[in-house]
């Protein structure tokens, strides 16, 4: 009864590592590949859409509404001290650091994320990897890297334009229909936000978040085993897991970033 | 190769992810409010700067001039040196004053320049002579404190 036990936990923790290790090659043979998606750009251009665009409305209107509570709570909380007009500072740092990268890339991990996956997974179970292999036209070129560049280019593009649409929500709640001093809003967020430790730094953060989303997604796609079922569970881990690595990677960068003062 | 649909939408994406990161730059963040491109450096001491951070800001008649570049203990003195980055557009007499001030009871602290009568100006390294700490809470209370004890001392010691 104890040796089962053993023999099947060793089992999970030696195919994590080999799963590791398979993911690593992976992720350097897309590096690798990654000419071609530049070289044809059309077809990053495709993916672009599918991935980018099409991820517009739902993180312009997540965006706005994440704005407009964090307006509302923040003047519920900053009224106690009678500090109303650092809402401003208050709104837009908590986007620009930390609210715009993590929920753009959670939102995009369910969106564009788990589509790829399904997408790789079905293209895996219809044998059309294989059929294209036939062919002699590399799948990890043709498929998979214009995939990935695609989604590292639109993360930071669809951060920005959260916390973007998040300042003009925390506006609309905070200054037009509560009434906070519109100058003081917009002068205390100049002077609590700095271009290059919030701004840049939060870039970086979402820049990174999109090589981890992108990376999952595309290798639990190829990973997939090639059934409905399979397909469906790869699906479901490339949530689970893309969600725990942004959030874990969010920690440790901002532990390197924003250490102290 | 054709123009696609599929392009302008893709484009239409750059552009106004682009355009949402000029807008935190310019109207989130500080990178239109002062250009470090053209400055020259002053230095100060102070005997306790209380929260004074690197980056804070340097005004003079409550206008923005430059930003706070460095704080160190000078090993010598046993002194807070602070190096400040001052816009190239403002001059500053050499009997400039440099107080350590707060925005508001509870806000950032700043250094605010109050200009001498001084012929002379201050150049690029030049060391303001003429320095005021910042105001620590608890030193205000307790010096408080110590003149109420008095006072009472005072009043006790009155022929009854």
């Amino acid at each position: 009864m104890i040796v089962e036990n053993l023999r099947f936990l060793g089992h999970r923790i030696v195919n994590a590592v080999w799963r590791m290790g398979y993911a690593s090659r992976f992720f350097m043979l897309i590096l690798f590949y990654s000419g071609t998606s530049f070289r044809r750009f059309h077809l990053t251009i495709r993916e672009l859409f599918s991935s980018g665009v099409m991820s517009l409305i739902i993180i312009l209107v997540a965006g706005t509404f994440v704005g407009m509570v964090l307006g509302l709570q923040g003047y519920e909380t900053l009224k106690r001290y009678g500090s109303e007009s650092a809402l401003g500072s208050l709104v837009a740092l908590s986007l620009v650091r930390e609210l715009g990268p993590v929920l753009a890339a959670l939102l995009f991990a369910s969106r564009a994320g788990s589509a790829m996956t399904a997408e790789i997974g079905l293209m895996k179970a219809t044998e059309q990897i294989s059929a294209m292999e036939m062919m002699a036209i590399n799948p990890m070129a043709r498929v998979v890297a214009p995939r990935f560049w695609a989604g590292v280019i639109s993360m930071p593009l669809l951060s920005a334009l959260f916390s973007a649409m998040g300042v003009f929500g925390g506006y609309v709640v905070g200054v037009v229909l509560i009434g906070v001093d519109e100058g003081s809003f917009w002068s205390q967020m100049q002077a609590g936000v700095d271009f290059q430790h919030d701004i840049v730094n939060g870039m970086i953060k979402s820049f990174v978040f999109g090589v981890a989303v992108t990376a999952i997604a595309l290798f639990e796609g190829y990973d997939a085993p090639p059934t409905a079922e399979g397909v469906s569970g790869a699906t479901t881990r490339t949530v689970v897991e893309s969600s725990l690595t942004i959030l874990f990677l969010d920690f440790i960068l901002t532990a390197f970033m924003f250490q102290g003062e | 190769m054709k123009r696609t649909t599929l392009d302008l939408w893709v484009g239409i994406f750059v552009v106004a992810g682009l355009g949402a990161l000029a807008v935190l730059a310019l109207k989130v963040g500080n990178l239109s409010t002062y250009n470090m491109s053209e400055s020259y450096q002053l230095q100060a001491h102070f005997s306790n700067i209380g929260g004074l951070k690197p980056q804070a800001s340097i005004k003079s008649s409550g206008v923005l001039v430059g930003r706070v570049a460095q704080i160190s203990l000078d090993p010598e003195r046993y002194e807070a040196k602070v190096t400040m980055t001052i816009d190239k557009r403002y001059q500053f007499p050499k009997d400039t004053f440099a107080n350590i001030l707060t925005s508001g009871l509870l806000g950032e602290q700043y250094i605010g320049l109050i200009p001498g009568g001084d012929e002379a100006f201050l150049k690029a390294g030049d060391e303001i002579k003429k320095t005021q700490s910042a105001v620590v809470l608890e030193d205000l209370i307790s010096r408080f404190l110590y003149s109420k004890a008095e006072d009472s001392k005072q009043v006790d010691k009155q022929p009854n």
